[in-house]
Formats: structure tokens, C-alpha cells, sequence
């Protein structure tokens, strides 16, 4: 660890600190990736499935949130098998995401907006059905609302929510097409003792933690 | 005292009990799940009742399983002076004749025989089987001939010869052997466990843990449960050897809770095997301490995924995580950690103690050794096999499983479990081993192996295996979550009739992405069974969508009751009394009749038809009986 090591990404040679994962040693030079559920200061969930890049010598695309950097490594952020898987995870996910940019907080600041525009993606997907989860609105909550149909499952509020604001209330349950982000036993937000630090919804990438129109 | 020593003075006194024992008739009856299931459970009671109203010095065994659960319940008698034999589909009468008519009597009773176990002039035996030409026995090879709760009867029969072996070698030795016997993971993978245990034995970190993977979540395999319930010490033995190999001080039996026989039968080795010596500190004498305990698994099929059995063994979420790191750098809390299957340890002891060339010399050149399958679905003999790794799927399915029963024709074997692929007659002869069956678009899984006949829908056989992953996926990432939503969605819409042209490339492509952007091996091969199906047989898949019809006769949507008037016999009502909605009525000229839309298309009427008419038939697409009718 420590040392420097140089690498090429998309033809241009960037220097990094060997062991440094690949995803923020792009976004460091300027080069983006997708990225949804990718936390710069933990170990990686590698669950969004958007940072699909190729490495030379690697016979399949890899997630850059979880690639350590090495010496000589070539890399490329665009091919057409990338850009294939990239645009079926962005598709899988905007199936399940209530779609409402006109009147999201999130409008116009969205990851989801950003991917679509850095990629020239579609956000209604095209090939595939719309599901719309219908789960309840959470807005018990003084200072924010939950939208769970908006939810894309980065983790990152749970994350912050646990290891930043070390207030627990925020996790996962469920499980497959039933995962959400919830509280322990599902009760609303309002009734926890929270700290209402906000950290949560500044974590979230799109517009399923969003602040009150009143607390903006 | 040495190792040698000690181990002679365990081998000898389990040697004697063993000589005592075979003085006396024994009856061995085969209380594995499978056995339980037929009843055997009775037949131990019956047989004991019988013996001890008698005053009859014989004894009362319970084993495991012998891999014919076709005959369950089994029972072997083995009297002085007799050849052993084998009983089968053994009821409370058979066995009380069993008791009056062979032990007190000597007469075998030949008319309820399966075999013998040995070849003998009296009965036939198992080695007179067509299937026996084809068999190959390894690790099922003490199963349901000793009993699984007396560590005497392992030992005796040799166990535990090639711990006492080990002991005094080096660890790197035992590494070396087991690295040139080629042995690959039985987990599915086929990853050689001599590298796995030297990349653990180097790894930096201390303590190290081994853990065997008795999770085995594959609807319709049993062969992990069946090792456990019938030799558990063969696999303990094949953990402490792993341990001792890699360096580690403590160990773990991951068995789901479902599994309760299992569960109870190793914890009684645990005990059995700490009583002996054999585990705990200072193992044999030689300086080696380590201990197992039991951790019972709560049955998600993502669980038997080694990172997320290591997180469920920490009280966390059973979610997998991203490799590397692998569990042998970074495993149970982030230290070097092996995971190995049942099957895979069960290996260990008995290549240890004949040489690897004995391993190797059995097999294909890269997947050396034998594959134990689980035999399921329209076969004759289900139950387990294990057959030397080349041996060909047409070999397994006709000699070993007796083919398809009532003369049905087979159409597929889907192979490797619920993410394994469907494979067509064509590929009957191809031999079976972990590389053919990945270039085919199935894989060895667990070795689960399901037969299906001409009465299978492909479609549905499909959307079946893809539930089921959908719904043991753990939700974590986005392809598995939800691409194989989708899939599914897709697969039900096909089944009930209301595919559009475009899902089919759809299909493939959505299937293509799952496979290469999944976290994990759930979602990386949850697509094979639509792969593989869309692949071999894609014309079933055009039937559904273009013409409505299914051309198994097997999709509820798209098949319709059909009464032939030409063969319905007027004066009979069978028909009629068997339908539970009174869709059937009788027409002016005395002949049958369905009304489709009452008909829930239960089947009841043709079953109810008498065999020597036949007149129900089921038609598909449903509209074909309205053409008939005009026609
Ligand atoms: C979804 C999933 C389920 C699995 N289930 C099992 C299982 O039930 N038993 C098992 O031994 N391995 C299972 N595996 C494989 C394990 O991750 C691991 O590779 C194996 O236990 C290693 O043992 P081996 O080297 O002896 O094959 C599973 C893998 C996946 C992706
Ligand atoms: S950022 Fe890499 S998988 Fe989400």
C-alpha cells in the first residue's frame, strides 16, 4: 500500500495509490462511471451493478467499486458489451421506480437523471413491463418523507445511518423482489428517536428520502 | 503412546465388537429420511417386537441408506452361515416373516428379496444388476451397511485409519497428495481442493476454520443428507483431515435445519468422535487440537453460497458478497476460512488411505473420481447413484435408472438443480463431467437430476426452476432481483397463452445479462434453465407463443378436455360422476359431452374413463375442440 501506480483508463494514463479502487480513481481523474450504491469509505456492497467496466486480461466486464488498482492495468469504461450490461441494470432498475421527475425533490440533482443523460438511456424503460411496487409513503416524519417506490436499494442511507449518525434506524428487509429499506418491524419514521441529522437524505441518490417542501 | 498406537488400540477393540457382533443374526433396516418416509420406522418397531417376543438373540440395527430409495423400506439380514440380504418394499407382514421364517427357520424367504449384497450361489445380488456394471462406489460406499450412530462399526470397517495416517505426516504432504488426486469441490463448482487448502494453509491470519457445507437447498438432491444420515464419521473424518491440512483449530457442520436426522446424527458422531479421542485437544496423541461444532442453517437456498454462509454463521443477513476476497484469504470473521462440501470431505479420508492413483484411476482425466446424482422425476429407479465422472447421461438414465416409466419417451434431463439446464436426447450420449456439462449449458450443481418425459412442457419446466430461484434470491443486486422478475413474468405469460413474438429474444437477452451481471452464483446461473430450454428446445417456446398451444399437453391455459365420440361408450357415466363442477352432460345422441367453460380442467374424467375406452383426451390449443365439434 502506498505505492503510486499508473494505469490507463479509456487512453488516458492516470496515477493512484495501488489497492485503491478503480471506481474513485476514474471519478478522481474525471472519467464517470455509473455508480449508485458505492461508498468511497466502505467496504463495497457491489449491489447497483452499474459500474461495469473491462479490464484487460479479465476475460468478463468487472464492477469498478470493487477493483483494486494495479500497475499497467488497462482499462475501458465504454464497449459494447459494457454499455449492454449497463443499460439492462439501469433498464432493471427504472422498472421499479415510480417515475415522477416533474414533481421529485430530486428533479434535475437525480443519479438516476445523470446515468440516463451520461449514457443516453431511456428513463421509462422500453423493453421491459413496468412494475409498480405500491408500497405506502412513509410521511411520519417531521423533516422528511420515505418513498419505497422510488427506492433503488443503494444502501447508502443505511450505511450513513448506521456508521456516520450511529443511530440504527434505517435497514434492509425482505428479501428478493420484496427487499426494501425499512425500520425495525416496518414502523413509521416518526415514531423513532431520531436525530433528524439528515444525513440519510443527502445520501440518497434519487428522490426516495427527500425533505419535507417545508424544511427545504 | 504414538499415533499408531493409539489408533491400533481404538481399531482393535471396535474390531472385536464388531466380530462379536457378526456371531448373531443382524437386521439392518435403512432409517435414512428416505426409508422414514416409506414406513420404516414401523418395520424397525415390528422387527424388534418380533425378536424380542421370540427371546431371539439377534439384533436390531438402524443404517443409513443404500441409494435404492425405490424399494424403501429395506432391510438386510445377515445370519451366520447365510449370505447377507437385501429386502425390499418391506411391509409388518414381511417383516415378521423375515423374523419366524428366516431366523428361526432358515428359510430366506426368496420371494421378497431385492438382492444380496455379495455374489453368492443362492440369490442373486446387486452385482448381477445392470446398474452395478455402471456403479461405482466412493463415498456412499459404508452407506446403509453400518450404523451411522456407532463410531465402532466406522472404525472397525476402517475409519479414521487415514486420520491416524496423516497425523504423523506433514501438512504440506497431505496437501500434495490431495492436489495429485485431482479432487475437485462436489459444491458445484469443481474447484480443486488442494489449491483451496494451500492457498488457506499460506494465507496470514490466525485462528483458520474449516466448514463443511451440509446446506445442500436444491429442491430434489439428497445425496449431502443421505451421507450425513448414513456416514457422518466419513465426513468428519474428512474435516479433521482438512483442518489438520490447512492449519486450522476449529471447525463447523453447516446443516440446514431441515435436515433434523442429520443434525441428530452428527452430533451424536461429535460426541462419539470427542469420546473417542478423535477430536478436541491433543487428537490421537499427536498435538493436534481441534474441535467442531454443529451450526444449523435456517434453509435459504442463497445460504449454501459460501460468503453468505460465512455471514449468516456471523448473525448477519445470509446476503453473498463480492469475491475477492475469497474465504480462504478473508472468511468467517475475515479469517482464513475453508469451505468445503459434504461430498467434497467425504472424498478425503478414502483418497488418503488408497492413494491418489486410485482416485484418478477412476473418471475423466480433469474431473477424476465418481459424481453422486440424485435420480428424480420420470424415472424408474429413483433414488441415488454414483457412477465414475464420464460415465454418459444415456447410461445413467437407462441402465442405472431403469428409463422411463410406462413406456413414456424421455424428452429432457435437467441437471445440476434448479439452475442447472434441461438437456435433449441428443445429448444422451455425452459423458458427464464438470467440464461437458458446462460447454452443454447445464452444470454438475449438487447433482440433482430430473427426468422428464414427452409429458413435460419445456416452458413450464422453465418458469418452474426460475420461481424458485426468483424467490431464494436474497434481493441484493439489481440482475438477480429484479432480471429474474422479469424472466419470470415473461415464462408465465408463454404458459398461459399470451406470448408476444418479441419475448423471446427478450428472453435470451434479459437471461444473458442476468448470467454476466449477477453478484453472485444464484443469479449467475439461475438463467440456465431459459437458456438452455430456448436453446433445445425453442419450437416449444414458438408453439406457445405463435399457434397457443402446448405441445406437452401440460399448460393449464392452453389445453382443453376433449370427450372422442367414437370411443365414449354411451351407457357408461363414469365421467360424469367424477367431475366435481357437473361440466360433463350427455348429448341427444347418448354420447358425452364437456362444457368448456364450466371445466376447471381438473383431469378428474380422465382418470375416471374406463382404461379399455379411453375417450378423454386433452387437446391443445383449447380451441381445437370447438373445430372438432363442427367438424
Ligand atoms: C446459490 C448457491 C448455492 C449453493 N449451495 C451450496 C450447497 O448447498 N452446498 C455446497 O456444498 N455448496 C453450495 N454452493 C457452492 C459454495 O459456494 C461453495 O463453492 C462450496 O461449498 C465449496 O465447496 P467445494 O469446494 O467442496 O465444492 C452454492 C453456491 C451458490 C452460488
Ligand atoms: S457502484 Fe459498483 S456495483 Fe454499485
Amino acid at each position: 500500500m502506498g505505492r503510486t501506480v499508473s494505469l490507463t483508463i479509456d487512453d488516458r494514463t492516470v496515477t493512484a495509490t495501488a489497492g485503491e479502487r478503480l471506481l474513485w480513481v476514474a471519478l478522481d481523474n474525471g472519467i464517470y462511471i455509473p455508480h449508485l450504491c458505492a461508498i468511497k469509505e466502505a467496504d463495497p456492497a457491489a449491489s447497483c451493478r452499474l459500474c461495469f467496466v473491462e479490464v484487460e486480461g479479465c476475460p468478463r466486464p468487472v464492477t469498478a467499486c470493487t477493483e483494486p488498482v494495479r500497475d499497467g492495468m488497462v482499462v475501458r469504461t465504454r464497449s459494447p458489451q459494457i454499455d449492454r450490461l449497463v443499460a439492462t441494470g439501469f433498464e432493471l432498475l427504472m422498472s421499479v421506480h415510480r417515475l415522477d421527475c416533474a414533481h421529485c425533490p430530486k428533479n434535475r440533482r437525480c443519479e438516476l437523471q445523470k446515468i440516463a443523460a451520461r449514457r443516453k438511456l431511456k428513463l421509462r424503460p422500453g423493453r421491459l413491463a413496468v412494475i409498480d411496487r405500491n408500497l405506502p409513503v412513509d410521511e411520519s416524519h417531521p423533516l422528511y418523507n420515505y418513498d419505497p417506490n422510488k427506492c433503488v436499494l443503494c444502501g447508502r442511507c443505511v450505511w450513513v445511518c448506521r456508521q456516520l449518525a450511529r443511530a440504527g434506524v434505517l435497514g434492509f428487509a425482505w428479501r428478493g423482489f420484496e427487499r426494501r429499506v425499512t425500520t425495525f418491524e416496518g414502523r413509521p419514521l416518526g415514531e423513532w428517536d431520531c436525530s433528524a441529522c439528515g444525513l440519510c437524505v443527502e445520501a440518497c441518490p434519487v428522490g426516495a428520502l427527500a425533505l419535507k417542501e417545508a424544511a427545504r | 503412546m504414538s499415533v499408531a498406537q493409539k489408533y491400533g488400540a481404538l481399531a482393535a477393540g471396535a474390531g472385536k465388537r464388531w466380530e462379536e457382533r457378526a456371531q448373531k443374526p443382524l437386521l439392518l433396516v435403512g432409517t435414512a429420511t428416505c426409508g422414514r418416509a416409506a414406513g420404516a420406522l414401523e418395520i424397525l418397531r415390528c422387527l424388534k417386537e418380533e425378536v424380542g417376543r421370540r427371546g431371539l438373540e439377534a439384533e436390531v440395527i438402524e443404517v443409513g441408506c443404500m441409494g435404492h430409495c425405490y424399494a424403501e423400506p429395506l432391510v438386510v439380514v445377515a445370519k451366520p452361515g447365510w449370505p447377507a440380504i437385501c429386502y425390499g418394499y418391506v411391509t409388518d407382514g414381511i417383516a415378521a416373516r423375515l423374523v419366524e421364517d428366516f431366523l428361526l427357520n432358515d428359510d430366506p424367504c426368496l420371494e421378497f428379496v431385492l438382492a444380496a449384497l455379495e455374489p453368492n450361489d443362492l440369490v442373486p445380488s446387486f452385482a448381477d444388476f445392470p446398474r452395478s456394471r455402471y456403479e461405482h462406489k466412493m463415498v456412499l460406499g459404508r452407506c446403509g451397511l453400518i450404523d451411522p450412530e456407532d463410531i465402532t462399526h466406522y472404525i472397525a470397517t476402517g475409519g479414521y485409519a487415514a486420520l491416524a495416517r496423516v497425523l504423523e505426516m506433514a501438512p504440506e504432504e497431505v496437501i500434495a497428495l490431495i492436489k495429485a488426486s485431482g479432487l475437485r469441490g462436489r459444491g458445484g463448482a469443481g474447484f480443486p481442493t488442494g489449491l483451496k487448502w494451500e492457498a488457506c494453509r499460506s494465507a496470514p491470519g490466525n485462528p483458520k476454520y474449516v466448514i463443511c457445507n451440509a446446506d445442500e437447498g436444491d429442491p430434489g438432491a439428497f445425496m449431502d443428507r443421505t451421507i450425513l444420515e448414513s456416514n457422518p464419521h466419513g465426513v468428519l473424518e474428512g474435516l479433521i483431515i482438512a483442518a489438520y491440512a490447512v492449519g486450522a483449530s476449529q471447525g463447523y457442520v453447516y446443516v440446514r435445519a431441515e435436515y433434523p436426522l442429520a443434525v441428530e446424527r452428527v452430533r451424536t458422531a461429535l460426541e462419539q468422535a470427542r469420546e473417542q479421542g478423535l477430536l478436541g485437544s491433543d487428537v490421537l496423541g499427536s498435538g493436534f487440537s481441534f474441535d467442531v461444532e454443529l451450526f444449523q442453517g435456517s434453509g435459504a437456498f442463497v445460504c449454501g453460497e459460501e460468503t453468505a454462509l460465512i455471514a449468516s454463521m456471523e448473525g448477519k443477513p445470509g446476503l453473498p458478497r463480492h469475491r475477492p476476497p475469497f474465504p480462504v484469504h478473508a472468511g468467517l470473521h475475515e479469517k482464513p476460512t475453508v469451505v468445503n462440501n459434504v461430498k467434497t470431505l467425504a472424498y478425503v479420508p478414502l483418497i488418503l488411505e488408497k492413494g491418489p492413483e486410485w482416485f484418478t484411476g477412476v473418471g475423466t482425466s480433469r474431473s477424476p473420481g465418481t459424481a453422486v446424482f440424485a435420480l428424480a422425476g420420470k424415472i424408474v429407479n429413483t433414488g441415488l447413484a454414483e457412477v465414475p465422472m464420464g460415465t454418459t447421461l444415456r447410461q445413467l438414465v437407462y441402465d442405472v435408472g431403469s428409463g422411463i416409466p410406462k413406456g413414456r419417451k424421455f424428452k429432457a434431463v435437467q441437471i445440476g438443480g434448479p439452475s442447472g439446464g434441461c438437456l435433449p436426447a441428443e445429448l444422451l450420449d455425452m459423458p458427464v463431467d464438470f467440464d461437458s456439462l458446462t460447454v452443454a449449458g447445464a452444470m454438475m450443481g449438487s447433482g440433482g437430476m430430473v427426468i422428464l418425459d414427452e409429458d413435460d412442457c419445456m416452458v413450464e419446466m422453465a418458469r418452474f426452476f426460475l420461481d424458485f430461484t426468483q424467490k431464494e434470491s436474497c434481493g441484493k443486486c439489481t440482475f438477480c432481483r429484479l432480471g429474474t422478475r422479469h424472466m419470470l413474468d415473461i415464462l408465465t405469460r408463454i404458459t398461459k397463452g399470451q406470448g408476444r413474438p418479441e419475448d423471446l429474444d427478450l428472453l435470451q437477452a434479459l437471461a444473458e445479462d442476468v448470467k454476466a451481471g449477477s453478484l453472485c452464483g444464484l443469479g449467475k446461473t439461475a438463467p440456465n434453465p431459459v437458456l438452455s430450454t430456448l436453446r433445445y428446445f425453442r419450437d416449444e417456446y414458438e408453439a406457445h407463443i405463435k399457434e397457443r398451444r402446448c405441445p406437452a399437453l401440460m399448460c393449464q391455459d392452453l389445453i382443453a378436455y376433449y370427450i372422442v365420440p367414437e370411443r365414449c361408450e354411451r351407457s357408461c357415466n363414469a365421467c360424469m360422476g367424477s367431475c366435481p363442477v357437473e361440466a360433463i352432460y350427455t348429448t341427444p345422441d347418448m354420447l358425452k359431452a364437456i362444457d368448456q367453460e364450466k371445466c376447471v380442467k381438473c383431469g378428474s374424467c380422465v382418470d375416471a374413463c374406463p382404461p379399455q375406452y379411453r375417450a378423454v383426451i386433452k387437446v391443445s390449443p383449447p380451441e381445437v375442440v370447438a373445430d372438432k365439434a363442427e367438424g
